[in-house]
C-alpha cells in the first residue's frame, strides 16, 4: 500500500539535493567580496529609509480569510464528487444547499467591498488624521 | 493495484531529465519568440541557432557573486529559492506521459498535485519577506495574495473534472479521454483553468509580482547568482508544468482527439512512442502558448487581477461546477 509513494519520496530526495547542489556551486564557483554598500537593501541607490518589515494593507488579511473559506469548501467537494451518483438524491440536495449558501455568502462580501481592490472608495483624509 | 517496480524509476528518472532540460529549451524558446514577434535577431551567437544559450546563461550565473543582505534573515533567504524547485520537480511523479507510462499511481494524485503546486506560494512569500527591502517585500504579499486567490478557481475547474470520472487519480482522468476530451465537455473549466494557471505561474497578464516598473524585480530583487537563477528555473518549470496539466486534465492528456473511436489496435511499442509523442507535441503547444501571451497581452493592473479572481472567475467556476454535477445527476437517474 504504503510502497506507492516510494517514487515521491525518492523523487523529494532527488530534488533537494538537487536544488542543494546548485547553490553549493554557486557558493564555490563565485567570488565572494562582500562590503556594507553592497550588502544593503536595494532602495533606488538611496539609503534604505526604516525596516521594510512596515504595517501593510489590510486587504491582503482579507484575501487570505477569504482564502481559507472558500479553499475549505474546495476540499470538501473533492470526496462528494467522486462518489455522488452512487449516493443518491439526500446528498445531492444537501451539498447543492451547501455551494448555494456558500455562494450567496461570496456575493455578500463582494457587495460588502471586502474584496475591493479600486482606490475609488479610499479615504484620503483618514490617512492625514 | 499497480505495483512499483523498476519501470516507474525509469519513467521518474526520464521525467525528471526531460523537465529539467524542457525548462531550459523554453528559456531559449521564449527569447526566440519573442524575437520573432518584436522583429529582432534573438540569441543566435553561442552554438548553431543560439542553442547552446542556457548553458551559457547557466554559467554565468554560477560564476557570479552570491550576494546576502545583512539585514534580512539569512536562513529563510537562503531556503526560499529552493521551495519553488522542489515543488515544480515534484508534480511530475504522477503525471501520465503514455499509457502506463508514470511513476506512481497513487489513490489521491490530484489532491496530490494541488497541495504540491500550492506550496510554491511560500517560496515567493518567504522570498520577499526574508530580503528586508520594500520592493521584495510587496512583491512577496502580491505574490501570495494573487496565487491563493487564483487556487480557488484551479480547484473548483479541476473538481469539474473528477466529477465526470469519479476517481481521484490522474491516470484515471487521462485514461477517461479516450473518446472525448474534458475541453469538448467542460469547454468552460478548460478555460478557467488556463487563465488560473497563467496566474499561478506568475506569467503576464498577472506578473504583478515583479512588475519591474514599479517593483524593480518583485521579490527576487534581492536575489543574485545562482539563487535568482533558481527562481528563474522554477518559473520555466511551472510553465512546463502546467501545460503538462492542461493537457493531461483538459486535453486529453496522451489520447489523439476522439482517439478511442477511430484509432486501430497498436502493439504496445508503437502505441507507447505515439502516446508520448502526442503528449510532449500538447505540452510544447501550451508553452508556445505561454510564450505567445506574454509577448502580445499588457500587464493587468493589481485591483483588476484580484476582480477577475474573486468577482469573476470564482463564481463561474461554481457555477460551472453546480451545473455539471447537476446535469450528470439528472442523466443518471
Amino acid at each position: 500500500m504504503f510502497e506507492q509513494y516510494l517514487p515521491i519520496f525518492v523523487l523529494l530526495g532527488v530534488a533537494f539535493v538537487l536544488a542543494l547542489a546548485f547553490m553549493a556551486l554557486s557558493r564555490f564557483l563565485g567570488p565572494y567580496r562582500p562590503n556594507t554598500v553592497k550588502l544593503k537593501p536595494y532602495e533606488s541607490g538611496m539609503d534604505p529609509v526604516g525596516q521594510a518589515k512596515d504595517r501593510y494593507s489590510i486587504a491582503f488579511y482579507l484575501v487570505a480569510m477569504e482564502f481559507i473559506v472558500f479553499d475549505l469548501e474546495v476540499v470538501f467537494l473533492y470526496p462528494w464528487a467522486v462518489r455522488f451518483l452512487d449516493m443518491g438524491t439526500g446528498t445531492f440536495v444537501a451539498m447543492t444547499v451547501f455551494i448555494v449558501i456558500l455562494f450567496i455568502g461570496l456575493i455578500y462580501t463582494l457587495k460588502k467591498g471586502t474584496l475591493d481592490w479600486d482606490m475609488k472608495n479610499f479615504k484620503y483624509e483618514a490617512l492625514k488624521k | 493495484m499497480a505495483e512499483v517496480t523498476l519501470s516507474s524509476f525509469i519513467v521518474l528518472g526520464v521525467a525528471l531529465f526531460m523537465l529539467l532540460n524542457s525548462a531550459a529549451i523554453a528559456v531559449y524558446a521564449e527569447r526566440r519568440v519573442a524575437a520573432f514577434i518584436q522583429n529582432r535577431m534573438g540569441p543566435n551567437r553561442v552554438g548553431p541557432a543560439g542553442l547552446l544559450q542556457p548553458i551559457a546563461d547557466v554559467l554565468k550565473l554560477l560564476l557570479k557573486e552570491d550576494v546576502t543582505p545583512t539585514e534580512g534573515n539569512k536562513f529563510i533567504h537562503a531556503v526560499a529559492p529552493m521551495i519553488p524547485v522542489i515543488t515544480a520537480l515534484m508534480t511530475v511523479a504522477v503525471i501520465p506521459f503514455g499509457e502506463g507510462l508514470y511513476a506512481t499511481n497513487i489513490n489521491a494524485s490530484v489532491l496530490y498535485l494541488l497541495a504540491v503546486a500550492s506550496l510554491g506560494v511560500y517560496g515567493v512569500t518567504l522570498a520577499g519577506w526574508a530580503s528586508n527591502s520594500k520592493y521584495s517585500l510587496l512583491g512577496g504579499l502580491r505574490a501570495a495574495a494573487q496565487m491563493i486567490s487564483y487556487e480557488l478557481p484551479l480547484g473548483m475547474a479541476v473538481a469539474s473534472v473528477v466529477i465526470f470520472v469519479g476517481s481521484l487519480r490522474v491516470v484515471d482522468i487521462a485514461a477517461y479521454q479516450e473518446t472525448w476530451w474534458f475541453f469538448f465537455l467542460n469547454p468552460l473549466g478548460a478555460i478557467i483553468f488556463i487563465i488560473a494557471a497563467f496566474a499561478e505561474s506568475n506569467r503576464t497578464p498577472f506578473d504583478l509580482v515583479e512588475a519591474e516598473q514599479e517593483l524593480v524585480g518583485g521579490f527576487h530583487t534581492e536575489y543574485s547568482s545562482m539563487k535568482f537563477g533558481m527562481f528563474f528555473l522554477a518559473e520555466y518549470m511551472h510553465v512546463v508544468i502546467n501545460s503538462m496539466l492542461m493537457t493531461t486534465f483538459f486535453f486529453g492528456a496522451y489520447h489523439l482527439p476522439f482517439a478511442g473511436y477511430w484509432l486501430p489496435e497498436l502493439s504496445p511499442l508503437v502505441k507507447g512512442i505515439l502516446d508520448v509523442s502526442v503528449f510532449t507535441i500538447k505540452t510544447g503547444f501550451f508553452m508556445f502558448l505561454f510564450i505567445w501571451v506574454r509577448w502580445t497581452i499588457p500587464r493587468f493592473k493589481y485591483n483588476q487581477v484580484m476582480k477577475l479572481g474573486w468577482s469573476r472567475l470564482l463564481p463561474l467556476s461554481i457555477a460551472n461546477f453546480i451545473v455539471i454535477a447537476a446535469i450528470l445527476f439528472f442523466i443518471v437517474n
